[in-house]
């Protein structure tokens, strides 16, 4: 266990977590009015609608693909009677699709962004460095998939990071697996804490605000003036001095 | 029963020249920024024609509004809850920028900055989206005065059904063309399928004035509501990625002043005042079985003012004594349902549009004497109707969902008012017959010829001011003007001029707006120090305040 182990698997992934939730706090009570996707739909659509999908629902899998590996211990799925090699294979096959999808949805939607003269001209430099980003994490993550196919003591997560993760939770971080987990998994893990830090300051905030309860509510919305802007506290440049 | 108080516009066709002075200082008050270049929350479109965005009657395409289904309840056409949030990732119906328009400015700096030469420098159109050099193929009126009808004039929604349904040609020669204007603003429908629309639960319809707004903090950009909205007069910011949409101008209509759109048409052809509604029934007239039962659905959710049951329930729902007395004076009330002159647009999108509007009649007349007819006799008038050069059923696809009987009723009441109101002017005897064959009296008809042809200011706009208790919340940030730098909010701050806070813009503005409006002379706000809000200057004198004091002498 060395320092720089201390540092990245220790250290880095609590500032994360306070970055991530305070800048979100920050950002909701500061930046409402820039909380929003940004869409791009506007200008071109026939693009955005098979890759945003792709992107987006395959990501979706891959959110509920770590979820099951990284909360799941293996003892659990061991007590079910899956073998090692039929959760690869469900793993790998489940991944690589969602994976693979998610990559050539943000290809297409990269490409389009690129090459749509208006979106290109919306594009802020914020967002080229969170597409640098998201983009590394899914190469790395999509590599780390692949590799679990190899098989290997170094390659089965759920020996090293996975415990790792969960040590996180309860503030006594278990280092020692994480440092023996395979170099692809080590990228994958700072890319990602990388990207969640970024998070708050991108456009990314809108899956924070998916609208589910759109499910729910009625549909026509009633609202009382009262409870508008006018008794709202006063925003942004508008404070009192003194 | 529960009643609710909706502010409502009924719009005087016949009056509308088409002069697009209600698009250009509507566009100047509120969407003259970056991003909504291409938003006209009021436009005028010339019918017969395309609208603006291109087309956007088109329901089939567009999927706006409401439909009932097999088990008669109502769903959104584009789909409801789960289907909108499997599309949310990209709105497989969202209308392009093209087919709004691309906007567009001039390379102004090259008719100074051009070399000297034989030829004279041209600014060529540049796009706002861009940046690159653009040719200019369609705006927010490209068509308008049928311009280029016979080519454009065709792919008019409604020119297509009546010539699928009954054959009936609409004629784009010149010698049989006929066209009309129709201004359109946000229709404020009481039930609104764009609030439905909305995922965030952003936009919303204020429970006092039933005015449909959007929560700028809370609009995430799905872009749901312009899909929503059959009249597609939600417009997506392309630049901070939020929806906007007509505002009925609220800060004015709390003030008691009419939008501006209504204040600065020069026909004086808009109406504002306040229905009382009945919030219940709502769902159920909009679901009822028949499309051409929709108007009268929309017509029966109106109560009326002067019951006092009415009275009695919005008393008790909280509707303050001057809004009902404001609706029971209120002329959108009149020309709608007790005249019953002015229809709805488009009945059948199921939205239940609170924007009224009465039918052009006028060519009529000069056509009947051009034949050698009088032209102003009933009998005549109410004979030509059918042989209107605007066809009637194109009238009835815009406001009755097709049903030519309405639109009839409405065209024979103006003809009678003309009739009846020319024996009142040439001092003859008053044929009450011809009130009765149009089911209204003489008296009425006088009545309903002073609404409309003479039109004061204070009868087309009955506008009834915020609540008394809560006036302070008006003011931004619920201070008055005693206190954040003293007296008048000079606006000058510690650091010199411009530094510390804002004015509050409702005290500046809107106050000294009305003022200035209602006033005959100069309005002096009396401060020493106080400036004048140049936009707001109304060119009369020479206000304290609008030079900087001297330096001293």
């Amino acid at each position: 266990m060395t320092p720089l182990d201390v540092l990245l698997w220790g250290v880095a992934p609590y500032v994360m977590v306070a970055v991530l939730v305070g800048g979100t706090i920050w950002r909701y009570r500061y930046d409402k009015f820039g909380w929003t996707t940004r869409s791009s739909e506007l200008y071109e659509s026939r693009l955005l609608r098979i890759g945003s999908p792709l992107f987006h629902f395959g990501l979706l899998v891959v959110i509920i693909g770590h979820v099951i590996g990284l909360i799941i211990p293996k003892s659990w799925t061991d007590v079910v009677g899956l073998s090692q090699e039929a959760y690869h294979v469900q793993a790998l096959l489940l991944g690589g699709v969602a994976g693979i999808s998610t990559l050539v949805g943000i290809g297409i939607l990269i490409y389009r962004r690129r090459t749509t003269g208006p979106v290109f001209r919306a594009t802020t430099g914020n967002d080229k460095l969170m597409y640098v980003v998201l983009v590394a994490a899914i190469v790395a993550g999509l590599t780390t998939t692949l590799l679990g196919a190899a098989g290997g003591e170094e390659h089965n997560y759920r020996l090293t990071v996975s415990p790792w993760f969960r040590s996180l939770f309860i503030l006594q971080p278990d280092i020692t697996a994480m440092s023996r987990a395979g170099l692809a998994f080590q990228l994958h893990a700072l890319i990602g804490m990388a990207l969640f830090t970024l998070w708050p300051f991108t456009r990314l905030v809108h899956a924070f605000t998916a609208p589910l309860g759109y499910l729910f509510r009625p549909y026509v919305v009633y609202r009382s003036r009262s409870a508008g802007a006018a008794t709202r506290p006063a925003r942004r440049g508008w404070e009192k001095i003194g | 029963m529960r009643v609710m108080a909706q502010m409502g516009m009924v719009m005087n066709l016949d009056k509308c020249i088409g002069c697009h002075t209600c698009s250009v200082t509507c566009k100047q008050t509120w969407t003259n920024r970056s991003g909504v270049e291409y938003a006209w929350f009021n436009n005028v479109e010339t019918r017969p024609g395309q609208g603006y965005p291109r087309r956007y009657e088109d329901q089939e395409r567009w999927k706006g509004g409401w439909v009932r289904n097999r088990r008669g309840r109502l769903t959104l056409k584009a789909g409801g809850r789960v289907r909108k949030l499997l599309s949310i990732f990209a709105n497989p119906v969202l209308p392009n920028i093209r087919d709004y328009y691309e906007p567009w400015t001039y390379d102004y700096e090259m008719l100074t900055d051009a070399p000297l030469g034989d030829d004279f420098p041209v600014a060529q159109p540049k796009s706002l989206l861009t940046g690159e050099p653009m040719a200019v193929e369609w705006s927010a009126n490209w068509d308008d005065d049928l311009g280029g009808a016979p080519e454009h004039g065709p792919q008019d929604p409604i020119v297509e059904r009546l010539r699928a349904e009954s054959e009936t040609a609409v004629k784009f020669t010149y010698e049989q063309a006929f066209m009309f204007f129709l201004p359109r603003i946000c229709e404020h429908c009481l039930n609104p399928s764009c609030v439905a629309s909305c995922p965030s639960g952003a936009m919303y319809k204020r429970a006092e004035d039933g005015i449909v707004l959007v929560d700028q903090d809370q609009c995430r950009g799905w872009r749901m509501c312009v899909t929503g909205c059959p009249y597609k007069k939600v417009y997506f910011n392309h630049r901070t990625g939020k929806a906007e949409k007509c505002t009925f101008c609220y800060p004015r209509i709390e003030v008691g002043l009419p939008t501006v759109c209504a204040e600065t048409c020069v026909g004086r052809l808009r109406y504002i005042g306040l229905f009382l509604y009945d919030a219940d029934r709502v769902t159920a007239a909009a679901s009822v079985e028949d499309e051409h039962d929709l108007y009268e659905a929309q017509l029966d959710l109106l109560l009326d003012p002067a019951d006092p049951a009415v009275i009695a329930q919005a008393r008790r729902d909280g509707i303050a004594e001057d809004w009902l007395d404001a609706a029971r004076r209120s002329p959108v009330y009149k020309l709608a349902k007790e005249y019953r002159v002015a229809l709805p647009l488009h009945p059948e999108f199921r939205t239940m549009p609170m924007v009224w509007y009465i039918p052009p009649l006028s060519p009529v007349v000069d056509r009947l004497t051009e034949t050698g007819h009088d032209g102003e006799s009933a009998g005549n008038l109410f004979g030509a109707i059918d042989a209107l050069r605007i066809p009637i059923g194109y009238l009835a696809e815009l406001f009755t969902a097709g049903d030519t009987a309405p639109v009839r009723r409405v065209l024979q009441k103006l003809a009678a008012m003309r009739s009846y109101m020319r024996d009142v002017s040439l001092d003859r005897p008053r044929d009450e017959s011809i009130a009765t064959a149009v089911g209204m009296t003489g008296g009425e008809l006088v009545e309903m010829y002073r609404l409309l042809g003479i039109a004061k200011y204070e009868e087309r706009y009955v506008i009834p001011t915020a609540y008394e208790g809560d006036a302070h919340e008006l003011e931004e940030i619920g201070c008055s003007l005693d206190v954040e730098g003293g007296p008048g909010m000079t606006g000058s701050g510690p650091f010199g001029e411009g530094s510390g806070t804002p004015v509050p813009v409702s005290v500046e503005t809107f106050q000294a707006l009305r003022e200035r409006q209602t006033s005959e002379h100069v309005t002096d706000t009396g401060q020493p120090g106080a400036r004048v809000n140049l936009l707001n200057w109304d060119g009369k004198g020479r206000p304290a305040g609008l030079f900087p004091p001297r330096a001293s002498r």
